[in-house]
């Protein structure tokens, strides 16, 4: 439920963890890295990944449908589309 | 006399003057409905316009028909621009399109144009408003018919795409003279979701008439004024309403929304899997480097611990050394004693001592002088006789030369 920039606190959204994830590798394929760099970049690039693919492979969606308000309050319901014919 | 002739070229190049200088059109449309439609390969399109009473041949070259915001077909009731030309190679006059707008909607499209010209100065179409859509939207609003093609289409290809999406859906009427109240009304309850990412607003093909309600000037301000990117899916590819000028995003159907709303999820986890090998093999590539440096290193004891190293290197040394030095002295000693005794032998065959063992003997004075001559000596003086085997002491009783 949560939206890409209500992520929890201190975290990217996928976008830039991505972003990230991209310089990361990048500055680890130029060569010019120390050891000690290399393994804490290496760290937060696998971090990232998990991140990123945690956001990817979350549950199916909701899917639902408006059904008017109620003292303000929205009413959905679940929605099943009509099989075409 | 022979009477006056003209070749058919003449009487119709005439006919051409007359018709073309006289029947400008200027500023009329002609209404009539098309039929025998034929698009010709070329682009060329040509038709026969008709009423009740006549019909005129009608012909709209490419350049012009490029333009065209609907797609003409027999039946259809149209107005057209242009003006009247005769075929010289036919004998046929004809009209020549310049422009041609379905006739049915003819004051509708002119109301089109004046809406859309009038938002557009007013900035509602800039570039600069378009907000860009979030890269991974995890709730996306509906807007549209529940029932039907287009709504199916949508749900069909993010669940397809992004299956752990949210849909919420928004129903509205997409069509008839409520579609715009109930579109706009749809928008407000959106914009009560604050967790919605973007919504999709739209419906499937139809009619000009059908599409209308998505030129609706209010609808088309509610759009602009959305609190959250809007991608507008009206129709077909080639409809075209005030809807998708004021959209962020214009999507050519609602297939095609659904598409654009969300990244492919195998596409992103495919790529995130890529990275995370690349990290794997940039960081087991340094740490093979590493290592590599390590062990030459390590094989080169000097840097590794030097002094201790350098020490027993030298020592090392030392007793190399050391023991080469023995070892040649060995084998000098060894040399000098061959040579020792081989010079020994030769002096055996030259020494006195074999004289001796012939019988010989060795007389030599006190002194040590060897006596050769009896005038060496005087009777009573000590001598000493030196045998091939012990010595004899003597002394002199007389002697004789």
């Amino acid at each position: 439920m949560t939206t890409e920039k209500e992520g929890k606190p201190g975290e990217r959204s996928f976008e830039e963890a991505v972003a990230r994830l991209d310089e990361i590798v990048q500055r680890l394929e130029t060569g010019n890295v120390s050891l000690d760099e290399s393994l804490s970049l290496f760290e937060e690039g696998i971090g990232l990944a998990k991140y990123c693919s945690a956001r990817l492979d979350a549950a199916e969606g909701r899917l639902e449908i408006l059904t008017g308000f109620e003292n303000g309050e929205p009413k959905l319901a679940d929605f099943e589309p009509e099989e075409a014919e | 006399m022979s009477p006056k002739t003209i070749t058919v070229s003449q009487l119709t190049y005439a006919l051409k003057r007359l018709i073309e200088d006289n029947f400008l059109l200027e500023g009329v449309w002609v209404r009539g409905e098309i039929s025998n439609f034929t698009a010709h390969s070329s682009g060329h399109l040509y038709f026969t316009l008709k009423d009740a009473g006549a019909c005129i041949r009608c012909v709209m070259f490419k350049s012009q028909a490029r333009g065209l915001k609907f797609k003409p077909a027999d039946g259809h009731e149209v107005l057209i621009s242009g003006r009247i030309g005769v075929y010289e190679k036919s004998g046929q006059y004809q009209l020549y399109v310049e422009e041609m707008t379905p006739s049915g909607l003819g004051s509708l499209y002119q109301a089109f144009l004046q809406l859309k010209e009038k938002l557009e100065r007013e900035g509602l179409f800039d570039p600069e408003r378009k907000r860009k859509l979030p890269f991974l939207p995890q709730k996306i609003g509906v807007i549209t018919s529940p029932t039907g093609a287009a709504v199916r289409d949508i749900i069909k290809i993010l669940r397809r795409r992004r299956p752990n999406v949210d849909i919420l859906i928004f129903p509205a009427q997409v069509q008839g003279e409520e579609a715009p109240d109930s579109l706009i009304k749809a928008l407000e309850e959106a914009a009560r979701f604050q967790n919605l990412d973007l919504i999709i607003i739209g419906r499937g093909g139809g009619s000009l008439e059908e599409l209308w309600a998505f030129n609706d000037e209010r609808l088309a301000r509610a759009i602009a004024d959305f609190p959250k990117p809007v991608i507008s899916a009206v129709g077909h590819e080639t409809d075209f309403t005030i809807a998708d000028f004021v959209a962020d995003l214009r999507a050519p159907t609602p297939s095609g929304a659904a598409e654009l709303a969300v990244p492919d999820q195998q596409d992103l986890s495919r790529q995130i899997r890529q990275y995370k090998t690349r990290l794997f093999q940039t960081v087991n590539g340094k740490l093979q480097h590493e290592r590599r440096i390590l062990q030459r290193i390590t094989q080169s004891r000097a840097l590794s611990f030097p002094k201790q190293l350098l020490l027993n290197t030298r020592r090392q040394e030392v007793d190399l050394l050391n023991e080469r030095l023995v070892r040649q002295v060995k084998q000098i000693l060894t040399l000098k004693r061959e040579r020792f005794l081989k010079v020994l032998g030769q002096l055996d065959t030259l020494s006195p001592l074999a004289t001796l063992q012939r019988g010989y003997s060795i007389v030599q004075k006190e002194d040590g002088v060897f006596v050769k001559d009896a005038a060496q000596v005087e009777p009573g003086e000590l001598l000493k006789i030196t045998l091939a085997s012990g010595k004899i002491n003597c002394e002199v009783l007389s002697k004789e030369s």
